[in-house]
């Protein structure tokens, strides 16, 4: 069973079109990168793939099932860390993933174990809105992370972490199916097993060996 | 589904908890409407079909307050990514969402009631208190199941505080009738008259077709 | 897609609406306790009926619309609350004229028609501000369809509540010779109130059968244009829906 299957996948917000004509395959524990300037679609493909956008024309598999119909069966196994938190400021980590938790049905042992590995175990009893940018990010990971996903969907997963904390989560999110978005090239395509430049929604790039020079093309 | 309406419920009660907005505006709303009512309206004392309307005028108003915070957060902080993405039945939100407010108006309704009878009541509250609990409690149902949905509107559009009050009230008219005219004769000068049982089948009536179009519908409000 | 049957339907709707005139002022008898003001009834209550009609249809397309994401239900769940609307505040108005006129004031609040009528404008008159304010044209067709089905189930459960409201104090005001209608003004009533339906429905696919064609005719232009950036979306935002 592939991980994504996506056939001509296309959605649009009335007449602007944000996608179109997406058709890629990625095999179980393999990286799909994603390159693009700002408004090339990267993220509605990534709300697509996270059942959140239903996509307008063509098919879209996602671990074997298909959106938006079977979305049901798939939310439990994919991890979104988009560019919001998705964490209330009011309460502390340890609230907020609890919360989580048992949304997902996790267990608690879990949410420790977690904030252990990102070296948040210090701080989860403070309110979410006295964290700097990188304790947020760190907290949002643990959220990410809480209910094992199979496949993970990252927008800029380190932005804001210090050399440190990209030490503690950068390992976290190896190991499972991965749709990576990023502005850093370099580190970019040397995770990717797949890479996709997308250009105001359509398929610019697309291909297993692709030179630094071609993904540069598509920010010119 | 009921672990996750228990969940979203712990979530929002301590969100209120923490910081109360939601609860203590209500309250102190419905304190100065009924200042406002006592001098727009030169009384002292009320009763009988003037003290219904005072009352659940000012009810309607205190709800619309807390209809407007009710997804605020879920707005504000990505709170609905975050339920959207968990393995739940979505119907689970509107169950939540409703029970919070069911809970905000009794909440407020006792303060309410208190107050009203404090500032504004002529005959004594005592006598009619069982009666009220139980209009109370069918309106409190019917506010919570269409205000939840009035908000789940709302909450995606530009004019957010504006439509909820406009689209609300009209709304809550055959509560406000079946209510009121309830709420009447309880309150009346020469003790507590008798509850009319057709205004509470109304109340249920409307509870019932609601609550089932609600539970049917609110899934759409979340696609996308 | 829409212009099949309009011309009959035109037509008969004239042919209809002056029948009822004809009937209206030649045939029907003189109200015995009103007068001759009472013959605004013949326009009040099928404007009455038939906008009832009207939204609960709007509430059905919403059902249809959420359940298969056609967007043409949509359309049709909007042209036909629009034409309701206007159809409701023509009702207020003729009622109003009919109060004053009988029984000396503008507003009764003893005639519950009226009344639920004005609750009911008072809710519809959302509709377009809520669609007005949803960008997304996905987002914003659901939202209305939704608003549309709840506003349906609103109305019959809002005129049995303001009829119970009023119902042991006051009967009906406004009806005609104490409740009994004759022959003639039977007859007179269907023909107007048939006549007024004719309108609706043709007004109704009038508007659609236009909608369709605009769109139609945007997107040949789109396609023409065939690269996105020469094509410029309409810069005029609208309440209406696009397909």
């Amino acid at each position: 069973m592939r991980a994504i299957e996506l056939a001509d996948v296309g959605r649009a917000y009335g007449e602007r079109v944000a996608l179109a004509g997406v058709t890629l395959a990625l095999e179980q524990g393999e990286t799909l990168a994603v390159f693009g300037a700002n408004g090339a679609g990267k993220t509605t493909l990534l709300r697509i793939l996270a059942t959140l956008l239903r996509p307008h024309r063509g098919t879209a598999r996602v671990l074997g099932h298909e959106l938006p119909k079977q979305g049901w069966a798939v939310r439990g196994r994919i991890g979104l860390l988009g560019h919001e938190p998705l964490l209330y400021r009011d309460l502390t980590a340890r609230e907020n993933l609890r919360f989580h938790a048992r949304l997902h049905g996790v267990e608690a042992q879990r949410i420790e174990e977690l904030l252990d590995a990102v070296g948040m175990r210090a701080r989860a009893d403070d309110p979410v809105h006295t964290f700097s940018r990188g304790m947020v990010q760190r907290t949002a990971v643990c959220r990410a992370l809480l209910h094992d996903p199979e496949l993970l969907l990252l927008d800029e997963p380190l932005a804001g972490l210090d050399p440190g904390a990209v030490g503690l989560v950068a390992p976290l999110l190896k190991g499972r199916t991965r749709v990576l978005i990023s502005h850093d090239v370099e580190a970019g395509l040397a995770e990717a097993d797949l890479v996709l430049g997308l250009r105001q929604g359509r398929v610019a790039l697309l291909g297993r060996d692709v030179s630094e020079a071609d993904v540069r093309a598509l920010y010119a | 589904m009921r672990h996750a309406v228990a969940a979203l419920l712990r979530k929002d009660l301590r969100l209120e908890l923490r910081s109360p907005e939601a609860v203590p505006a209500m309250v102190l709303f419905s304190l100065s409407t009924f200042v406002l009512f006592h001098f727009a309206l030169d009384e002292a004392e009320v009763s009988g079909n003037l003290a219904a309307g005072i009352l659940w005028v000012t009810l309607l108003f205190a709800a619309v307050l807390g209809v407007n915070r009710l997804f605020v957060a879920e707005r504000e902080e990505g709170g609905f990514d975050g339920f959207l993405l968990a393995p739940v039945d979505r119907t689970a939100l509107f169950v939540a969402k409703a029970t919070l407010l069911f809970a905000f108006l009794a909440f407020v309704e006792v303060f309410m009631v208190a107050a009203f009878a404090f500032l504004l009541l002529g005959p004594s509250p005592w006598a009619p208190l069982p009666g009220l609990v139980l209009v109370l409690a069918l309106a409190n149902a019917g506010i919570a199941v269409v205000g939840t949905l009035v908000a789940a509107i709302a909450v995606q559009t530009r004019a957010r505080d504006l439509l909820v009050p406009l689209i609300a009230l009209p709304l809550s008219v055959p509560l406000v009738i079946a209510g009121a005219r309830a709420t009447a004769p309880l309150l009346a000068d020469g003790g507590a008259g008798a509850l009319e049982g057709r205004w509470l089948m109304t109340l249920g009536l409307y509870d019932l077709v609601f609550g089932l179009l609600a539970y049917a519908i609110f899934d759409f409000l979340l696609e996308d | 897609m829409f212009g099949r049957g309009l011309k009959t339907l035109s037509l008969l709707s004239v042919a209809l609406l002056v029948g009822a005139f004809a009937l209206v002022f030649f045939y029907a008898p003189n109200d015995a306790d009103q007068g001759f003001i009472q013959k605004i009834f013949y326009l009040h209550v099928p404007l009455a009926i038939v906008a009832l009609f009207g939204f609960v249809a709007g509430g059905i397309y919403g059902i249809k619309y959420l359940r298969t994401g056609d967007r043409m239900h949509d359309l049709r769940s909007y042209v036909a609350i629009h034409l309701s609307l206007i159809m409701a505040v023509g009702t207020l108005i003729t009622g109003s004229i009919w109060s004053k006129g009988s029984w000396g004031h503008w507003w009764l609040w003893d005639e519950p028609t009226l009344v639920s009528f004005l609750i009911v404008f008072l809710l519809y008159a959302c509709y377009q501000p809520l669609r007005f304010s949803i960008e997304d044209p996905e987002r914003q067709a659901r939202y209305a369809a939704v608003f549309a089905v709840i506003a349906g189930a609103f109305v019959p459960l809002n005129f049995m509540a303001v009829r119970m409201a009023e119902s042991l104090a006051h009967p009906r005001v406004l009806t005609t010779t104490g409740g009994a209608m004759p022959g003639s003004m039977r007859l007179t009533f269907l023909v107007a109130l048939a006549g007024m339906a004719a309108l609706f429905v043709t007004l109704w696919k009038y508007e659609l059968a236009s909608k369709h064609a605009t769109f139609r005719l945007r997107a040949l232009k789109r396609k023409l244009a065939a690269d996105d950036e020469t094509w410029v979306p309409n810069p005029r935002r609208s309440a209406a829906p696009t397909l």
